[in-house]
C-alpha cells in the first residue's frame, strides 16, 4: 500500500466512532484511541495499515505517531496482514500443560503453515497468544470473536472444516452464542 | 456446603437478564442505599465488612476509599478493573457473563458512595464477547432508570461506560489501566501521586476488581457485619477461586475464606481431586506471579498446621516456606508436571508482557525467558540455575511497578522449592518425569522462538 | 524547607526537592548517576533506575525506612528523611545489577561508536559496572534509520530513556517521532520514517546519553576526543545564540548545546545555530572550555584511558564466550580515529 493512501471510516463506522467519542469528557477524546483503532482493524481487512492508523488519528484530531505508539503497544492489533480467520491459541501455564502444544502442532499440520504464518488462499492466520482467561477449559483458541474451549485435536478439526466452510470468523451475537459444543 | 453470596444464583436460567435478576432480589441494594443511606454510610458498612481487594493485593477497600481526595468542583471516577490476565485467574470474566448486573449495580453503589458521576469498566480486549454482554446489560439498566438521570427518581446521576482494551496484561495494573484508558500506551505510571489523588485525567480515581465492586452488593444489602461475620481473620467474606490445571472439576468456586486447601482441592464440593488418580506435586496458589508451593507446603504450613484459603494462612512463613492469596487463580499440577517447563511459559509470559519502561524488567525478563528456553532444549549449566536466581533478585523491588516482582517471584519460587528437579533437568534431560513433553519439544523451536 | 542527610552530609533544601537534586547541591560522589533524568524536561525520569538509593529513614514524622530501594530522580524529600547512596553496598549492588541490565543489549562497539568519549553510559559502565558480561545470547539489533536530513537514529544502541520523546513533546510541536512497540522490543521511531521538522529538534541529539541520536551534519566525524570544545556566541533571531563548537584543528566540526556538570543542556539551542553555522566567522567566541563532566575527555583522559584499557584486557581474559568488551580503548589506537 502506497503511503499516499487515504483510508476513511464508512459512515456507519464513524457514526458509531462518534457516539464512542461522546462517552468522555470534553476534550479528552484521545480516550477513544483503542476502541477506534479496534473499528478500523475491523473495517480495514482485520490489520492496521498505516492510512488505517492515519484515519483514526485524523478522525481524533491526534498527531499520526500517537496512533502508532499505542497500536503497536497493545498484542490484538495486526501490524501485518492476516487471514480471514485468526486461530489464536493460548500458550500459557494451564493450556500448555493441558496440551496446547498438541493442539499447535496438529494446527500446523493440518493447516500447512508454521505459527505466526498465513495460508496460502488468504484463510488461516495461526498464532500463539498469552493467557485468555479460560484456563478452566483449557485447552482453549479464540477466533474472532469466540472462545474455542476444552479442545481436543477432533474439535480442533470441525472448527477449522466448519469456518472454511463459512468463509469467515464468527462474530459474536447476543442472540447468538457461538459455540462448538 | 460453603455460603455463596456472589455465585448464590450463578445456576439461575436468564440471571443474565435484568427481569430474572431483578426477580431474585438484583437491585435492592441500590433502592436500599438511595432511599435510605448517605454516601458516607455505605463507605462505613464497605469498611466495617473487612473487604480487600480482590484484584491480587488484597487491600481493604474501606480504607482505599477513604483515601479518595474530594476537592471541590473536581470530578472523581470509580474505574473497574476487568483486565483480568494473569494466567489462572478466570473469575471475573465468569461473573461477568453469568451475571452483569451483580457488577453493574455494584458499579452504581460504588459510584454512588464515592461520588462519580461518570464511571468505567476497563476490560481486556480479548473478553470481546463479554463486553458484549455488559453492554447489552448496561443498555437495558438505562432503560429501567438504573443508570442515566435521576436513577430511581434519587437525584442521582452516572453514566456508566465499557471500555476495552487490546491486549496487554501490564494494563491489570491500576496506573496503566488509566494510561490505557486515556489511549495512551499501557505503560505503568510512577507513584507518587496515587489515583486516589491524581487518577484518571489527573482528578481522583478509585480502580477496584470487579469482585470487590460486586461484594459491594451483599454487603450494603446485608450490612458490612454480616459480610465480615463469614471467614477467618482478616479474611472476610467469600472468595471467588479459579481453579484449573490437573483437577477433575476445574471451574470457578466461590468460598468462604479459611476453607483447607487440602480439601478444596480433594473434595466433591470443590476440584474433586487430582485427575487420573494421580498424585499432587504443587500448587501455585493465587495466580501466576505468587509463589509456586510443593504438595508439603501447600497441604500444611512449615510448622505444621493445615494451610487454610486465607491471606493470613497461605502466606504464613512468607517466601520461605508460603505463598500468597493473589487473584485466586489456583493452578494445581500432578506428579507428571515439569515445573522446569512450566515455568517458562511463565517466564515467556513475563517476558512478552513487560510494557518495556524500566531497564531491570525490560531487559531481565527476556534474559531469563532466554535462560529457561536454553535449560529446556537440553544446553543449560548448572550455573544457570544461579544465574537465573540473581538475575531475579536483580528485578525485584528495583523496578516501576510490581510486574517486576510479579516476574522475579516465580523464578525464585521454583528454584527455592524445586532446585534439585532443575540440576537433574540440566544434568539429565531425558529422565525427568516430563519424557513426553521434553521429546516433543525438541520439535517446537519455531513454536518457541 | 526540609532538611535531609545523604551518606551522613546534611543539607537543607526547599520542599518539593528531589533526593538527586538535593544530592547535586551536596556535589561530589554522593550524586547518584542519572541516564534518563533531566532536570529540564517535565515528568523525566523513573525509568532507567541508575539513581536507585536506599531510604533508611522516610522522614521525622514517619521515620521508618521505605521497603524497596527508591528512584532519587522521581523521590521528593521530606524533613528529616536519610539517605544512603555510596555509602550502602545493597545500593551498589542494585546499582550495579542496573548497569549490567542496560548494558545486556547494548553493542560493544564503544571504539566505532560517534558517542565514545562522551557517553554517558560508558561512563556509567566504567564506574558502576561490574567487569564481566554474562549475557550470552545474541543482542537486540535495528537498522540505522535517518530522522530527516540532519539526525540520524541508531536505535540498537538506545536504552530507552524516553528523553528525546519529551524534548519533542515538550520543546517542539507535531511531535513525529515516538516510541513503538512494547517490552524490548519497543523502539524510539517515526514508524514511517519522516523528517523532525521544528526549529527546536535538534535538541533531541543533545539529551541523548548514548549514541542512539546522532548529528548528521557532524563534519569529518572525528572522535570527540580530537575535538576541541570552545564556548561562543552570535546574534540569532530564534534561540539564545549561546552555543559550544567543537574544533577539529581550524574547522569547526559541530555545535552544542552548552551542558552542566552533569551532561545537561543548559540552554535550547535553534537547529539554524547547530545545523546551519559552521564557520568561525558566523560566531563570537568567548574562549576555550574546561569540560569537566566526562573523565575520558578532560584534561587527564590519557590516564584514564590507560586505566580503563587495563581493566578491559582483564575482562577480555575472564570472559567465556569470546565476547569482546570493549569501552572504548579504540581511543588509544590513532589508527582508529577516522574509521
Ligand atoms: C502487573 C499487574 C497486573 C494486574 N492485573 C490486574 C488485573 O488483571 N485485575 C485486577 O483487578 N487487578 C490487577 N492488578 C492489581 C491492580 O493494580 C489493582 O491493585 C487492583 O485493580 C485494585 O483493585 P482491588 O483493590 O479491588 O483489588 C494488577 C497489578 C499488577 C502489578
Ligand atoms: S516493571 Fe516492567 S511492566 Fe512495570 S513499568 Fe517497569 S518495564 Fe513496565
Ligand atoms: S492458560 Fe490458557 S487461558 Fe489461561
Ligand atoms: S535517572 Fe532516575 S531512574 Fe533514570
Amino acid at each position: 500500500m502506497s503511503e499516499k493512501t487515504i483510508l476513511k471510516f464508512s459512515d456507519e463506522t464513524a457514526a458509531i466512532a462518534t457516539k464512542i467519542v461522546a462517552r468522555y469528557p470534553e476534550g479528552r477524546h484521545k480516550s477513544a484511541l483503542i476502541p477506534l483503532l479496534h473499528l478500523a482493524q475491523a473495517e480495514f481487512d482485520g490489520w492496521l495499515s498505516v492510512p488505517a492508523m492515519d484515519c483514526v488519528a485524523e478522525f481524533l484530531s491526534i498527531q499520526p505517531i500517537e496512533a502508532y505508539e499505542v497500536a503497536s503497544f497493545y498484542s490484538m492489533f495486526n501490524l501485518k496482514p492476516v487471514g480471514k480467520c485468526t486461530l489464536e491459541v493460548c500458550r500459557t501455564s494451564s493450556c500448555w500443560l493441558s496440551g496446547a502444544e498438541d493442539i499447535v502442532r496438529h494446527l500446523e499440520k493440518k493447516l500447512g503453515i508454521k505459527e505466526g504464518q498465513t495460508t496460502a488462499d488468504g484463510m488461516f492466520t495461526l498464532k500463539t497468544v498469552e493467557c485468555l482467561g479460560s484456563c478452566g477449559t483449557a485447552p482453549m483458541l479464540q477466533c474472532g470473536g469466540d472462545y474455542y474451549e476444552n479442545l481436543t485435536l477432533e474439535k480442533t478439526d470441525k472448527l477449522v472444516d466448519s469456518l472454511r466452510a463459512e468463509g469467515k470468523a464468527r462474530v459474536y451475537t447476543n442472540d447468538n452464542p457461538v459455540n462448538i459444543d | 456446603m460453603g455460603k455463596k453470596i456472589l455465585l448464590a444464583n450463578d445456576h439461575i436460567e436468564g440471571i443474565r437478564f435484568l427481569d430474572t435478576y431483578r426477580k431474585h432480589g438484583g437491585y435492592a441494594s441500590l433502592e436500599k442505599a438511595l432511599k435510605s443511606m448517605t454516601p458516607e454510610q455505605i463507605v462505613e458498612e464497605v469498611k466495617t465488612s473487612g473487604l480487600r481487594g480482590r484484584g491480587g493485593a488484597g487491600f481493604p477497600t474501606g480504607m482505599k476509599w477513604s483515601f479518595l481526595a474530594k476537592p471541590e468542583g473536581v470530578p472523581r471516577y470509580v474505574v473497574c478493573n476487568a483486565d483480568e490476565s494473569e494466567p489462572g485467574t478466570f473469575k471475573d470474566r465468569y461473573l461477568m457473563e453469568r451475571i452483569p448486573h451483580l457488577l453493574i449495580e455494584g458499579m452504581i453503589l460504588s459510584s454512588y458512595a464515592l461520588g462519580a458521576k461518570t464511571s468505567y469498566i476497563y476490560i481486556r480486549g480479548e473478553y470481546f464477547y463479554v463486553a458484549r454482554i455488559l453492554e447489552q446489560a448496561i443498555d437495558e439498566a438505562y432503560a429501567a432508570g438504573l443508570l442515566g438521570k435521576n436513577i430511581l427518581n434519587s437525584g442521582f446521576d452516572l453514566d456508566l461506560y465499557v471500555q476495552i482494551g487490546a491486549g496487554a496484561y501490564i494494563c491489570g495494573e491500576e496506573t496503566a489501566l488509566l494510561e490505557s484508558l486515556e489511549g495512551k500506551r499501557g505503560n505503568p505510571r510512577i507513584k507518587p501521586p496515587f489515583p486516589a489523588i491524581a487518577g484518571l485525567y489527573g482528578c481522583p480515581t478509585v480502580v477496584n476488581n470487579v469482585e470487590t465492586i460486586a461484594a459491594v452488593v451483599p454487603i450494603v444489602n446485608e450490612g458490612g457485619a454480616a459480610y465480615a461475620a463469614i471467614g477467618v481473620g482478616n479474611s472476610k467474606g467469600t472468595k471467588l477461586i479459579s481453579a484449573s490445571g490437573h483437577i477433575n472439576k476445574p471451574g470457578v468456586y466461590e468460598i468462604e475464606l479459611g476453607v483447607p486447601v487440602e480439601e478444596f482441592i480433594y473434595s466433591d464440593e470443590y476440584c474433586g481431586g487430582i485427575r487420573n488418580g494421580k498424585k499432587l506435586k504443587a500448587v501455585v496458589a493465587g495466580g501466576s506471579s505468587v509463589p509456586i508451593l510443593p504438595t508439603e507446603l501447600i497441604l500444611n504450613t512449615a510448622a505444621g498446621e493445615p494451610r487454610l484459603m486465607s491471606y493470613e494462612s497461605l502466606g504464613d512463613g512468607g517466601f520461605a516456606t508460603g505463598t500468597m492469596l493473589g487473584s485466586g487463580g489456583f493452578i494445581v499440577m500432578d506428579e507428571d508436571t515439569s515445573i522446569v517447563k512450566n515455568l517458562y511459559t511463565f517466564a515467556r509470559f513475563y517476558h512478552h508482557e513487560s510494557c518495556g519502561q524500566c531497564s531491570p524488567c525490560r531487559e531481565g525478563t527476556g534474559w531469563m525467558e532466554k535462560i529457561l528456553h536454553k535449560i529446556l532444549h537440553g544446553h543449560g549449566t548448572l550455573a544457570d540455575v544461579d544465574l537465573l536466581w540473581d538475575i531475579q533478585s536483580k528485578i525485584e523491588g528495583k523496578t516501576i511497578c510490581p510486574l517486576g516482582e510479579a516476574a522475579a517471584w516465580p523464578v525464585a519460587a521454583a528454584i527455592r522449592h524445586f532446585r534439585k528437579e532443575f540440576e537433574d533437568f540440566i544434568r539429565n534431560g531425558e529422565h525427568v518425569n516430563d519424557v513426553k513433553h521434553y521429546y516433543r519439544l525438541n520439535n517446537l523451536t519455531a513454536l518457541i522462538n | 524547607m526540609a532538611k535531609v542527610t545523604i551518606d551522613g552530609i546534611e543539607i537543607e533544601v526547599p520542599d518539593g526537592t528531589t533526593i538527586l537534586q538535593a544530592a547535586r547541591m551536596i556535589g561530589g560522589d554522593i550524586v547518584p548517576p542519572a541516564m534518563c533524568y533531566y532536570s529540564k524536561l517535565k515528568t523525566s525520569g523513573g525509568y532507567c533506575r541508575t539513581c536507585l538509593v536506599k531510604v533508611s529513614k522516610g522522614s521525622e514524622k514517619d521515620p521508618r525506612p521505605m521497603p524497596k530501594p527508591v528512584a532519587s530522580c522521581r523521590t521528593t524529600v521530606m524533613d528529616g528523611m536519610e539517605v544512603l547512596n555510596i555509602t550502602s553496598p545493597e545500593v551498589l549492588e542494585a546499582r550495579a545489577g542496573v548497569v549490567e541490565m542496560l548494558l545486556l543489549n547494548h553493542p560493544l562497539d564503544c571504539p566505532v561508536c560517534d558517542q565514545a568519549g562522551e557517553c554517558h553510559l560508558q561512563d556509567l559502565a566504567y564506574e558502576h559496572g561490574k567487569a564481566e558480561t554474562r549475557y550470552e545470547f545474541p543482542r537486540r539489533e535495528f537498522e540505522k534509520i535517518d530522522i530527516g536530513d540532519k539526525v540520524q537514529l541508531h536505535m540498537t544502541r538506545c536504552i530507552m530513556c524516553f528523553r528525546c520523546v519529551k524534548v519533542a513533546d515538550q520543546i517542539t510541536d507535531g511531535r513525529v517521532h515516538g516510541v513503538i512497540n512494547r517490552g524490548d522490543a519497543a523502539e524510539i521511531s517515526t514508524y514511517i520514517e519522516k523528517a523532525i521538522d521544528n526549529d527546536f529538534s535538534g535538541n533531541v541529539i543533545d539529551v541523548c546519553p548514548v549514541g542512539a541520536l546522532t548529528d548528521k551534519t557532524f563534519r569529518f566525524k572525528s572522535r570527540v576526543w580530537y575535538t576541541k570544545p570552545v564556548d561562543a556566541h552570535r546574534d540569532c533571531p530564534t534561540c539564545s545564540g549561546n552555543v559550544r563548537l567543537w574544533y577539529k584543528g581550524e574547522d569547526v566540526a559541530r555545535v552544542t548545546a552548552r551542558k552542566d556538570t552533569y551532561g545537561e543542556a543548559e540552554e535550547w539551542i535553534c537547529n539554524s545555530c547547530r545545523f546551519d553555522h559552521k564557520k568561525t566567522s558566523d560566531w563570537v567566541i568567548e574562549g576555550p572550555t574546561k569540560v569537566d563532566r566526562h573523565s575520558v575527555i578532560s584534561a587527564n583522559h590519557y590516564e584514564n584511558l590507560r586505566m580503563l584499557k587495563a581493566s578491559i584486557d582483564r575482562q577480555r581474559e575472564s570472559l567465556p564466550h569470546g565476547d569482546k568488551v570493549n569501552l572504548g580503548t579504540g581511543a588509544l589506537d590513532p589508527n582508529n580515529e577516522e574509521k
